[in-house]
């Protein structure tokens, strides 16, 4: 049997598989829509869902007397979020945050430029994982190996004492605020395992945001006689600056947020995360737990909105 | 002429980075020394002696194992959960101009992008006001949540490389709408898929501050560290475990890479 040439136009192929074919190639909104519902569902019931319910506790209060969660809305919570003892929580835990992410841009920096600028072939690869793979390594392995690091019989203590630093060590820690009885229960000890857990989080980014610097520029940059200070100021640190911001919001935020490295590597004086968790635990007040949150989410908003004119989410 | 391409980077450049790197990377390292240590009570160093024996007295500890398949278990099921979600995310938002649109990949990031404590107070008083008890479903529920971000990531960067014309193509000749995926969609993006998984496998596998508050009583490996560094047992036994989390995470992490680091060639990029 000769073969038939097929036809410009095949037909469908039937069945209730072709007809929904058809329909979604006639109809893509649909398709679109079929798409979108079941991630926005997910996102916006389990989600936004539990974020709104969160919110709404944050206008209940708790009757100091039975402890009970009086469902009434009031802004009484909120009055007792701004007493001195919790306002000094939430000073110190945005201080520290902003200290952190500070110092993750100037560490990051040098990282991230030589990654984008100098580094090739099998030595950028070697540079990506070498960010990457601290990035993804577990959390509480890295705060465990800083235990090790920071406590008193640990390796920093050997080192100084290898190199006759002790005083040292000593003249820092016996400093107001930032010292204590060893580095794994002062805000140095905090501060330094927060860089490090974050640092990740910002190199990445400022990377992105260098490597579409094009190299011409800075050659132009130094050609018309500018110093290589001049040239950071006027031409890379303004371009590096929208991945800075991206960068910023996973260490500001992450701080912000986190409970467990204060906990572990740090002095008794709370951070808003372990103001929240224990309000919710063993003070068993929700509402002010929840008002307590409200605190980095309102922060977050305002930075967001900021990150996004500048233009910072185009270098995530 | 003061140009400098093709030269090698200043001195102190290259100082900063390798310090930096090297910053990175020691702490992790020394997990891996800690484990062999015979020293039971304190965290001296050096380490007086080095044995192999506390990786047989964590062999034989049933609570590791508990908690290292609850592990398992959870974040397989919340990785299965957010590939679904974060391919149909990805597909819609990179395939389509909609209204809405920037809502809904803000929406996506919202949840690592705040910090996870929120998400998991969040979450708690979600269950709380629904009358939910905790669960192995309760963990899910936050791990998926959590984990969409890093498939989508990665599902809209390769469907941005990935030629819309061959789709047209695949149409033209014939193909109905499944059959394209299948045969087309499907294989290209693959690879950015398992890697997604892997990422977000990794991420469950480590997440701690989420699963404190929709755990109840459970432990997942994770949270059995948390316990042990708040209240040490036996710390040798911390540590293996420790070595034993990096190179579980390491490994899917690699696995991942070495999947996109080709993502520049894929086919039909050039069109």
């Amino acid at each position: 049997m000769p073969r038939a040439t097929a036809p410009a136009i095949l037909p469908g192929s039937g069945g209730m598989r072709g007809a929904f074919s058809d329909l979604f190639w006639r109809r893509p909104k649909l398709l679109l829509l079929l798409m979108l519902l079941p991630p926005v569902l997910w996102l916006g019931i389990v989600y936004i869902g539990s974020l709104f319910a969160l919110l709404l506790q944050s206008f209940f209060s708790i009757d100091e007397f039975s402890g009970l969660i009086n469902r009434e809305f009031t802004l009484k919570t909120y009055g007792d979020l701004l007493q001195a003892a919790n306002l000094d929580i939430i000073l110190r835990t945005v201080t520290m945050a902003a200290l952190v992410t500070l110092a993750s841009a100037v560490i990051a920096f040098p990282i991230a430029y030589y990654a984008a600028r100098y580094a090739r072939g099998r030595w950028k690869a070697l540079f990506y994982l070498g960010v990457m793979l601290p990035l993804w390594s577990s959390y509480l392995v890295k705060v465990y190996a800083w235990k090790l690091i920071l406590a008193k019989e640990g390796i920093l203590t050997w080192l100084f004492g290898k190199l006759n630093l002790l005083w040292l060590l000593d003249g820092w820690l016996s400093l107001p605020i930032v010292g204590g009885n060893s580095l794994s229960v002062s805000f140095t000890g905090t501060f330094i395992v927060f860089v490090y857990v974050w640092l990740p989080f910002m190199i990445l980014p400022v990377q992105a945001a260098l490597e579409r610097v094009p190299g011409n520029l800075v050659e132009a940059s130094s050609d018309l006689g500018a110093s290589p200070g001049q040239t950071f100021r006027n031409v890379l640190f303004p371009l590096a600056l929208p991945g800075i911001v991206a960068g910023s919001i996973f260490t500001f935020s992450l701080t912000l947020g986190d409970y467990i490295i204060p906990q572990i590597i740090g002095t008794s004086r709370l951070f808003i995360g372990q103001a929240v968790y224990s309000q919710q635990g063993t003070a068993g007040n929700i509402p002010l737990a929840a008002a307590f949150t409200v605190v980095p989410i309102v922060i977050m908003g305002f930075y967001l909105w900021g990150a996004k004119r500048m233009g910072a989410f185009d270098a995530l | 002429m003061r140009s400098d391409r093709g030269q090698s980077a200043p001195l102190g450049l290259k100082v900063a980075a390798a310090g930096g790197l090297l910053f990175l990377h020691l702490p992790i390292l020394l997990i891996f020394v800690y484990a062999f240590t015979t020293e039971e009570k304190s965290f001296v160093w050096p380490p007086p002696e080095l044995t192999t024996q506390w990786f047989a007295v964590t062999w034989n500890r049933p609570d590791v194992w508990e908690a290292l398949s609850l592990s398992i278990r959870v974040a397989a099921i919340s990785t299965a959960i957010a590939l679904v979600l974060g391919t149909l995310c990805a597909a819609a938002v990179s395939r389509t101009r909609f209204f809405g649109r920037e809502t809904i990949s803000l929406l996506v990031i919202l949840p690592i992008a705040l910090p996870g404590i929120i998400t998991g107070i969040a979450l708690r008083s979600a269950f709380a006001l629904a009358d939910i008890p905790f669960s192995f479903w309760t963990i899910v529920l936050g791990h998926a949540t959590f984990c969409v971000v890093v498939v989508y990531n990665n599902a809209v960067a390769r469907f941005r490389r990935t030629s819309g014309s061959m789709i047209e193509a695949s149409m033209d000749l014939g193909a109905d709408g499944f059959q394209t995926f299948r045969h087309v969609v499907l294989p290209n993006i693959a690879t950015a898929l398992l890697a997604g998984g892997m990422l977000a496998f990794a991420l469950s596998f480590d997440e701690v501050i989420v699963t404190t508050f929709t755990a109840g009583q459970q432990q997942t490996v994770p949270i059995w560290m948390l316990e042990e560094l708040i209240r040490p047992r036996q710390r040798p036994v911390t540590n293996v475990v420790a070595m034993v989390v990096v190179l579980v995470t390491l490994l899917p992490i690699l696995f991942a890479y070495y999947l996109t680091r080709d993502g520049d060639q894929i086919a039909g990029s050039g069109k």
